[in-house]
């Protein structure tokens, strides 16, 4: 790690102070921003807020810079979990209220994306889901005569197969996408790949107490949930990527955004149904229930 | 008989977690191995083993255990933890003692009765031993991560012992 210890020194620098441009080191960097200024201009205000323009350029080498270790050696691959508590904490937050007007991978990432977030979000999320649907079918089929309770425990391969392939997947396709466009059209925002990752992996995390809320063997409860978290972490996906996909051909740029809230929602409504039997409409019978055990059984099915 | 002696006490002192750089440096993965077996044996013979969602194979509860604690293992050493890769498999492996002592003891329990009073007595043992587990293994893992990062370092163990604690409590004889 001591090999890299000069370029953290100037990315904490530079870190601490996002919106200075008065470093010394800075100012030939400073010339190539104003050539595109005249463009830019009516956008420069809100620009800043959402991209921190200003050190964009430099952050952007530096992270060339700090991950220059062969992909072959341990340190490569430590430099993706180079967090601290504080900052998994901040990130978890921000993906979870979104802030309007702010960009998540500016405000929080800012070159330093980490893989831990996404990997334990998605382990974790995979066993909310698995064992709290375990759990609500349980709840729901308690009172019946034929019930047996099993673990289910294959679905628990088959959560981890989802999501593991959402949390990959669809970013590596959003990045592809987004690289095809870059070179159609010059856009002045574009991510990198593990910076697509990390905004992925982290607004999974909303997941997790709605899947545990999900136990709440209510329909419309369920949905409510559903819509209220596609609420918050779609908003933040939404916040992320549209200055990356606004210099673009308008209806591009929109069915962009709608893919990538569609897949979101499809995600948590699989998983809604796949993992959780619908709730008995007929709970206000039980008399009726106990003397008719199995004929209630297969009409509520 | 002298690699018995070593194993009975780390066993010793698992259950007795203090900070003692001994259990550490001579690292063996007998005891680990022992521990896998038997609690993968003891979660046979439940529900349904014909049926798709019965309890977890003999396979996929020893794969889980092993899988999940290279990849802790992994996980505490990219944060930059000190601890080398078959001290700390040693050491989660054997902080599964507690949670096999749990096992047991539920799957004596259900041979008695399997109403609401045993799930309540399952519950509170597997519950109290999840907590043991989690406890020894921070206590010696945790000395070797940078300091502001043990919470990262000890949140996979706390999922881990949980997940293990699931199907230990999911447990259902046929």
């Amino acid at each position: 790690m001591c090999l890299f210890s000069e370029f953290d020194d100037a990315a904490n620098l530079l870190a601490g102070n996002p919106d200075a441009t008065t470093i010394s080191i800075d100012e030939p960097s400073e010339n190539p921003k104003n050539q595109y200024g005249l463009l830019q201009d009516s956008r420069r205000e809100e620009d800043d807020e959402l991209l921190g323009t200003d050190d964009s350029d430099k952050t952007e080498l530096l992270a060339g810079q700090k991950k220059s270790a062969p992909f072959w050696t341990f340190e490569y691959y430590q430099t993706f979990f180079d967090v601290d508590t504080y900052q998994v904490l901040d990130r978890i937050k921000g993906s979870v209220f979104p802030i309007p007007g702010k960009n998540f991978v500016r405000l929080y990432i800012r070159s330093n994306p980490d893989l831990y977030g996404p990997f334990w979000i998605c382990a974790t999320l995979v066993f909310a889901i698995a064992i709290s649907g375990n759990l609500s079918n349980f709840f729901i089929h308690l009172g019946k005569p034929a019930y047996q309770y099993v673990p289910e425990f294959r679905k628990v391969s088959i959560a981890a197969t989802a999501i593991y392939a959402y949390a990959w997947l669809v970013p590596l396709a959003l990045w592809g996408f987004l690289m095809w466009r870059n070179s159609k059209v010059m856009n002045i925002v574009s991510y990198s790949f593990l910076e697509i990752v990390c905004v992925y992996g982290y607004s999974l995390f909303i997941y997790i107490p709605t899947a545990i809320l999900w136990i709440i063997p209510q329909k419309a409860v369920r949905w409510i949930l559903v819509m209220f978290a596609l609420c918050l972490s779609g908003s933040v996906l939404v916040m992320t990527f549209w200055p990356a996909v606004r210099d673009d051909n308008r209806r591009i740029a929109l069915a962009t955004m709608v893919t990538v809230v569609l897949l979101h929602a499809l995600l948590a409504i699989g998983c809604l149904a796949y993992f959780f039997d619908a709730p008995d409409l007929n709970v206000l019978i039980p008399t009726a229930a106990a003397q008719n055990g199995t004929i209630v059984a297969t009409k509520t099915q | 008989m002298r690699d018995l002696k070593a194993v009975g006490k780390k066993f010793v002192h698992v259950m007795y977690p203090k900070k003692s750089s001994a259990l550490l440096r001579d690292w063996d993965l007998w005891g680990p191995l022992v521990l896998c077996v038997s609690l993968a044996l003891m979660l046979q013979g439940g529900s349904a083993d014909s049926k798709e969602d019965g309890g977890p194979q003999f396979a996929e509860v020893f794969v889980i255990i092993w899988f999940g604690a290279v990849v802790i293992t992994l996980n505490s050493k990219l944060l930059g933890g000190t601890i080398s890769f078959f001290q700390s498999l040693c050491v989660l492996g054997y902080c599964v003692l507690p949670l096999t002592v749990a096992m047991l003891v539920c799957r004596l329990v259900l041979l008695a009765s399997s109403g609401t009073v045993s799930f309540i007595v399952r519950l509170v043992v597997v519950m109290a031993m999840f907590g043991w587990s989690t406890l020894a293994s921070t206590a010696f893992l945790a000395d070797s991560q940078p300091p502001n990062r043990k919470a990262l370092v000890v949140y996979p163990i706390f999922l881990f012992y949980f997940v293990i604690s699931w199907m230990i409590l999911t447990f259902t004889p046929q």
